[in-house]
């Protein structure tokens, strides 16, 4: 596959829950969109901005009431359309690891997936142990009860029972909720380094700003079920302002930046980073 | 899928139904019960249903809302139904080899079903005007005179409502972890009943371990604001009876009038 082709598109897709009733509610309005593969992209929105909704309408397990989603082309909604095999090109981590972690030891968990495809016995093994390795789980934990790691180590176990599959795009709801600041930061940049070895493509949803900010290279902020911004990080945090209202924070770095740019200091205010944001201060600071 | 789910469910609406105290909504549904079973005759029968419709009206909520309980019950409306109609000794109609249809069974499956049909409606009126909380309020006070005798009415109530208030919860934590499993190519529908019960297995374990982490925390939860059972213990809203509820009354019991003036004169 030629790098840079459409990988999913949405095309004008709605989505609406207990449609016709008192409970109604809009998730997704009239939503298009297209992602490339190798993109590594953010999605961002307070709770209840469609986000999640969004990402689980891209492998199939929630349908549109209306619109269309292509994988590689193909309508996932044709009548034959392969679900069981998009749900394994498309690899969802869902928010809390306790939602699929069930076997007794963390490395039959991770074969889960591979056996469902059908793998064979040997093949499920190798698999789950190089997605093991991928996620750098220590080995002592290989054949404890996943129930007995940590906040962090389940995340890590979560995650590789859903890349074993070898998914060509990894979506990942909300990674890092939960977790400590070191944890975070583990799992983030965990998911940037695999996404940099494997060169698939993968979307992070998130509500923090900071969390994205520093890793994914297109950011698509959504608000009552809409995408309202979408683009790299710096275009989408020129708007800090707007953001704000919607709930939404830039990084600290942007307000920095923006604050300096007021005070009458000749600096661009596109830094997404720290790093970024240091190079451009001393840009300015040696002319 | 399992949003369809509408046991217990409540519906906001502003309706007369909503406002009414929860104890003269059980008196009024054990009433339509009774009626419902003591009607033997088709005049009777369409009594009770044209109540029934009038009150559904009353109540503002959309009648699709209610025939959504149903759907879980087809099955056994069809069995029950086919039971009556082909096993029912009388008089014969039709005939299929060793099955014949009669005119007692043919009564019989009709009414069968249709008295299902309007009971489940009639209960799930009640419950979708009434709160879970006011429902075991309504209860615990309706059924206190059993404390008498040595039966914990008031934790038997919470034990209710605590089981309602997580029914939506549990549902919602099932559709999750159904996803999750169907994203790592989980398959809960295809296969025979044994390979079904064994597809159960990734979604039973998580599913149980979150439901005791839940009902733990809510024990601390509890704890930590002093809960130690139902005695010396005061509400915010103690039930009371309005002139609303009065006259909610006087309608049922003209209800039970009219029902037994019908069935002793025809």
């Amino acid at each position: 596959m030629a790098a840079n082709e459409n990988v999913l598109i949405m095309d004008h897709v709605s989505y609406k829950y207990s449609p016709g009733t008192a409970y109604e509610v809009t998730a997704l309005d009239d939503v298009s969109l297209t992602i490339k593969e190798g993109e590594f992209i953010g999605i961002i929105g307070h709770t209840g901005s469609g986000k999640s909704t969004l990402v689980q309408h891209l492998n199939g397990l929630m349908k549109a009431t209306e619109g269309h989603v292509y994988f590689n082309g193909q309508d996932i909604y044709d009548k034959d359309y392969n679900m069981k095999n998009l749900r394994t090109q498309v690899g969802m981590v869902f928010q809390y690891p306790e939602h699929q972690l069930f076997e007794t030891t963390v490395f039959e968990d991770v074969k889960f997936g591979p056996k469902n495809q059908g793998l064979s016995e040997e093949d499920q093994i190798k698999r789950a142990y190089e997605a093991l390795e991928l996620v750098k789980l220590p080995e002592e934990f290989f054949l404890a009860s996943p129930f007995e790691l940590s906040g962090g180590q389940k995340r890590r176990a979560a995650i590789a029972g859903v890349i074993a599959m070898k998914p060509s795009v990894l979506i990942l709801d909300e990674p890092t909720a939960g977790l400590d600041p070191k944890g975070r930061d583990d799992v983030l940049s965990l998911i940037s380094e695999m996404h940099e070895k494997r060169g698939d493509t993968v979307i992070l949803v998130s509500h923090s700003m900071e969390d994205v900010a520093n890793y994914v290279d297109r950011i698509i902020v959504m608000d009552t079920g809409k995408p309202v911004y979408d683009g790299t990080p710096s275009q989408v945090f020129a708007n800090y302002k707007e953001l704000e209202q919607m709930g939404l924070a830039a990084p600290a770095v942007t307000y920095v930046m923006n604050d300096l740019k007021d005070a009458g200091l000749d600096v661009a205010t596109t830094a997404t980073t720290v790093f970024e944001a240091r190079d451009e201060i001393l840009r300015m600071l040696n002319k | 899928m399992l949003r369809d789910i509408t046991i217990g469910q409540y519906y906001p609406a502003d309706s007369v139904l909503h406002s009414l105290d929860p104890r003269v909504k059980l008196f009024a549904t054990l009433v339509f019960i009774i009626t419902l079973f003591g009607a033997n005759n088709i005049f009777l029968f369409a009594f009770v249903l044209v109540t029934l419709i009038g009150i559904i009206k009353l109540s503002h909520v959309p009648f699709s809302f209610m025939v959504r309980g149903l759907r879980a019950i087809v099955v056994l409306l069809v069995i029950a139904g086919l039971f009556n109609m082909f096993l029912t000794p009388g008089r014969e109609l039709v005939r299929f080899g060793f099955l014949k249809i009669t005119d007692v069974g043919l009564k019989n499956a009709v009414l069968m079903t249709s008295r299902m049909v309007l009971l489940i409606i009639g209960t799930s009126v009640m419950t979708l005007t009434t709160t879970p909380n006011q429902l075991t309020d309504g209860l615990e006070k309706s059924f206190g005179f059993l404390k008498k005798v040595g039966v914990s009415v008031h934790e038997i109530a919470l034990m209710m409502s605590i089981a309602l208030r997580f029914i939506p919860i549990l549902v919602e934590e099932t559709d999750k972890i159904m996803k999750a499993q169907m994203a790592r190519g989980a398959d809960f529908e295809s296969g025979n009943i044994f390979q079904k019960a064994k597809n159960m297995v990734p979604l039973l374990v998580p599913l149980f371990v979150s439901a005791f982490r839940r009902a733990n925390d809510l024990s601390y939860a509890m704890e930590a604001r002093c809960y130690n059972g139902g005695e010396g213990r005061t509400k915010m809203r103690p039930l009371k009876y309005s002139s609303l509820d009065q006259r909610a009354y006087i309608c049922i019991f003209t209800y039970i009038i009219l029902f037994y003036a019908v069935k002793f004169v025809m």
